[in-house]
């Protein structure tokens, strides 16, 4: 049978456009318009062409903050990832344990961001903090406001308290999916616990996994409020991420062509992985 | 009402640039009518691609051959215009 095909259809996703237009579009045409100009106000603006993108790729700051960026996504996932998977296979699967785990695990994401960022920015303190006082009870030198290794320590740690929760209740949520009887033909043919890991529940948790990869890499890739309230960038720019360097540029210095062109970069750069990240996914449920 | 738009500080090599982008996308939307389906196929990339996948590989490639050209070579973007021109030809009738 021939199949109908009715183009007043789109007339329906006009709202969402029109959306999508006064949230996206036209503030990301004005970030290109600021981009190749100079402005020291009142709307005043002066041709600058390409010169806050030839500035920006040979400025050092730039690239060191999109490598620390970058390293500390890649640490937040590879730590992230194997703990939320080692969390979700022990959690309890019937009973009156999944209802309160799930409510242990969702509690850190309830947090609202500067919240997390204040109670770590108290606990990390070496004078009043739990956890900065006990460390330096026990002998070792701790302080985030001065060293930057403890300061990346810190970030960190608060980063895999305030999220590894996300990539637990994904993986749950594909472990619960699994049939029983995927357990049962593996307990008849005797199959170890990491074989029962690597042939049935890891298969399983593939799609959810990616979600989760994807899901962490873009917010940590984007990470502002957390390290800001806790550090503010330092100390020096040890922990200085490409949004703390775009926010001090833009808001700090008011230099908006500087800042529109870091950010349409920093877009740029987004918009490739999210495709890398998409492509990888929808082709995986392809050849699924 | 008023429609200041000084505000979005536009400039006529900015306009000129979006004014090409809509031009793309009607190009994009007349070929879909003219042949719909977004004649989808597996290339050089292994997966499957339409032509609109092509057009948003062309467009991004071409962002970071110009941001390339801008940190490698210099300021003279006409030369990346033609290499990314070529590199659309290349995604349109190989990816």
């Amino acid at each position: 049978m021939e199949k109908t095909w009715n183009n007043k259809a789109w007339f329906l996703v006009l709202p969402v456009l029109v959306l999508v237009a006064f949230s996206a579009v036209i503030p990301l045409m004005t970030v290109v318009n600021y981009s190749v100009q100079d402005t020291f106000g009142n709307n005043v603006f002066f041709w600058a062409g390409t010169e806050w993108f030839e500035e920006l790729l040979s400025s050092s700051r730039f690239w060191e903050a999109m490598v620390r960026n970058l390293i500390f996504s890649f640490i937040i996932l590879a730590i992230e990832v194997p703990l939320g998977i080692f969390i979700a296979l022990n959690m309890p699967k019937k009973g009156w344990g999944v209802p309160v785990c799930l409510v242990l695990m969702a509690l850190p994401l309830l947090i609202p961001w500067n919240v997390v960022g204040t109670i770590w920015q108290v606990f990390g303190r070496n004078d009043i903090g739990l956890l900065g006082y006990y460390v330096n009870a026990l002998g070792i030198d701790y302080n985030y406001v001065q060293d930057p290794f403890d300061a990346w320590v810190t970030v960190i740690i608060m980063d895999v308290w305030h999220w590894t929760s996300l990539v637990v209740l994904l993986c749950y949520a594909g472990l619960v999916s699994i049939p029983d009887a995927f357990y049962q033909a593996a307990k008849i043919d005797g199959a170890s616990r990491w074989a029962v890991f690597r042939y049935i529940q890891l298969p399983k948790m593939n799609r959810v996994l990616l979600i989760a990869v994807l899901l962490r890499f873009m917010d940590s890739f984007m990470i502002y409020t957390e390290p800001f309230v806790v550090t503010g960038g330092g100390p020096g720019n040890s922990t200085t991420f490409l949004s703390i360097d775009l926010v001090k540029t833009a808001l700090g210095q008011f230099d908006l062509g500087p800042a529109a062109a870091m950010s349409l970069v920093y877009f740029l750069i987004v918009l490739l992985l999210s495709w890398v990240f998409y492509t990888v996914m929808t082709n995986y449920d392809a050849e699924r | 009402m008023n429609f200041d738009l000084t505000w979005m500080a536009w400039t006529w090599p900015t306009a000129a640039f979006f004014g090409t982008i809509l031009l793309l996308l009607c190009g994009m939307a007349a070929w879909e009518y003219a042949s719909p389906g977004g004649n989808p196929r597996v290339g050089v990339l292994r997966f499957e691609t339409t032509r609109g996948d092509r057009l948003f590989l062309s467009l991004l490639g071409s962002a970071f051959i110009h941001l390339a050209w801008l940190g490698l070579v210099g300021s003279n973007l006409w030369w990346a215009l033609a290499l990314s021109v070529v590199y659309a030809v290349g995604v349109f009738r190989y990816v």
